[in-house]
């Protein structure tokens, strides 16, 4: 007798949406199963993958990122265009200059730099702020008036500033990145708000706040199942959004990314250690259900970009 | 919770006036109202209408569907106008549901259509005998309508069973044999058993102020037993919010300080 496997039969749908414009524009969502069982559902669009970029050099960032960038690290669009031709899907520019703790830059200079990395690039953009609550506000504002018709995705609005930077996204027609601390409840109340705003929730992207590898990446991996379980189990409407992975950010600042081997032999030699890390945190948020995520190690781009292609 | 749309009832005077005078205008304020708020089937009562129950039911079903991409419960005691209905039905947003059929003769032909239509049907638990005793009594009179189900090839998931709501003002022991029945109604098949209840017939000749407090707090004790579905008011808000936080509590939707705005 044929074993027959037992399927699971799901009653919701995540939501298509996609980013940036023309040829290059990227669709993420659209899954009708858990992330990966092709034989339970559908899943008409690849998770994409963008990489970072700052407004400022990465001169914080370890050695071995740093130096996989190389020089295009000095200005934003060079940078940009370096992750294009690298490969990745998006361009994240995280808008790190603006915190009032590092160069305070004004929202007017962080408009001037989206306005040149948009142009440098004919990949979608997403655009981040310091994650300073109000000073996110003023310079988000700025930029989504900058990028314009760009159809990036503006974040990351949190509880107490969502309404402007929502407002901000939805007049200047840009997707919104809503991002939740480690809470299942809250992600959903956050998306709630939006809706009661008027903010369509057919255009947010969750953000469930990663983590890194060995740092509390399983209470990222199981909220993230808890939301992708209410969207397609229970049919809620406000868990059907697609989810971003804000991977590298976490994951270059452990200790397994920067130790150098002679301090730790026994855990195998820097460059390729720090790049699996990237990788393998990665690989756990796709298996929970990460419609994209945003990394900085090319060849960590490379490797999760090739795992994805082999899920599918 | 299935919520069905009970708004649209030969009993309302101005339902009864708008059939009577085939005005669309009453019956698709309602049925949108009530599709708006939730309602994931319209019922449509049109009474026994013996003179034109086919034509006034495919009126009623076809200006109800103009304005409501939902599945109608058909509601009459009229089998010529419930096969109207049938007929009428936009099966493209569900397949209807039949109200309703019984263990008393006269309404076996109603789980015929069921059949011949591949229809849902409400069937009540009440037979020949008359008013049930028990939740027992009510469970091997269910049998007896599976097993009539099964003679016209109605699937046992279209069919959902009604405990039979008696009014708790003057039977008072009813409505706890009610609550066992929805209980034990699962357990006479697997997958379980649907069930659904006319709900308000529990507060029927109590004090209006009273009824509502009954009619929900029932709700929530009938829901806690595994009920499938109700013939309520969605336009209750009171109603709906007991509904959300009984399904909340049950982990059958997940909690967000904003979840009664859901």
């Amino acid at each position: 007798m044929a074993l027959a496997i037992p399927k699971e039969t799901y009653n919701g749908k995540i939501y298509n949406v996609q980013l940036g414009t023309g040829d290059k524009a990227v669709t993420i969502g659209g899954a009708s199963a858990l992330p990966f069982l092709g034989f339970e559902g559908t899943f008409p669009n690849k998770p994409a993958v963008a990489m970072e970029v700052m407004d400022i050099a990465p001169d914080e960032w370890p050695d071995t990122v740093k130096n996989a960038i190389g020089g295009a690290g000095a200005s934003p669009a060079q940078w940009a265009k370096f992750c294009q031709d690298a490969g990745a899907d998006m361009v994240a520019l995280r808008l790190m200059g603006t915190h009032p703790d590092q160069q305070d830059k004004s929202p007017d200079d962080a408009a001037k730099i989206a306005g040149e990395v948009a142009a440098a690039v004919d990949i979608p953009l997403m655009i981040l702020g310091s994650g300073h609550t109000e000073k996110d506000t003023q310079v988000l504002q700025a930029v989504a008036t900058a990028t314009r018709g760009k159809n990036c995705a503006i974040g990351k609005a949190v509880e107490e500033n969502y309404k402007t930077i929502a407002a901000a996204a939805m007049a200047n027609d840009h997707k919104l990145i809503a991002m939740s601390q480690l809470d299942v409840n809250l992600a959903k109340q956050l998306n709630i708000l939006l809706s009661q705003m008027g903010f369509d929730k057919e255009r947010i992207i969750m953000d469930p706040m990663s983590s890194a590898l060995g740092y509390g990446l399983e209470y990222t991996y199981s909220v993230m199942e808890r939301i992708r379980l209410a969207a397609l189990l229970q049919n809620d409407p406000m868990m059907q959004t697609p989810i971003v992975c804000d991977i590298g950010v976490n994951v270059w600042k452990v200790k397994e990314t920067m130790a150098p081997d002679a301090d730790v032999p026994e855990w195998g030699g820097l460059e390729d250690r720090a790049k699996a890390w990237e990788v393998i945190t990665a690989s756990g948020m796709l298996a929970s259900g990460a419609d994209m995520l945003i990394m900085r190690h090319p060849g960590a781009v490379e490797k999760a970009k090739e795992l994805i292609a082999e899920l599918m | 919770m299935i919520i069905i749309g009970e708004k649209i009832s030969v009993i309302a005077k101005k339902v009864r006036e708008a059939l009577m005078n085939r005005d669309p205008k009453p019956m698709q304020e309602l049925a949108k109202a009530q599709a708006d708020a939730g309602a994931d089937f319209i019922d449509v009562s049109i009474g026994p209408a013996e003179d034109n129950g086919p034509e006034l039911m495919d009126w009623a079903v076809k200006v109800v569907h103009e304005v409501v991409k939902k599945p109608l419960c058909l509601d009459t005691t009229n089998i010529a106008a419930m096969e109207a209905g049938l007929k009428a039905h936009n099966n493209e947003w569900g397949a209807p549901l039949v109200n309703s059929t019984s263990n008393e003769p006269e309404r076996f032909p109603m789980m015929e259509l069921a059949g011949k239509y591949n229809a849902k049907i409400i069937a009540l638990t009440l037979g020949k005998g008359g008013i049930p005793a028990d939740a027992e009594d009510r469970c091997v009179i269910a049998s007896e309508i599976m097993a009539r189900g099964m003679e016209y090839g109605v699937p046992m998931e279209n069919i959902f069973l009604d405990p039979l709501i008696l009014q708790i003002c003057t039977m008072q022991d009813q409505g706890l044999q009610a609550i066992r029945a929805i209980k034990m109604f699962q357990e006479l098949n697997d997958p379980p058993m649907q069930s659904v209840v006319g709900l308000s017939n529990i507060s029927n000749g109590a004090p209006k102020a009273v009824r509502p407090i009954i009619n929900r707090n029932f709700l929530a004790m009938l829901l806690y037993e595994g009920l499938s579905a109700a013939i309520i008011d969605p336009l209750d808000k009171d109603m709906m919010d007991t509904v959300k936080a009984v399904d909340m509590i049950m982990g059958k939707t997940m909690y967000a300080h904003s979840f009664l705005d859901m």
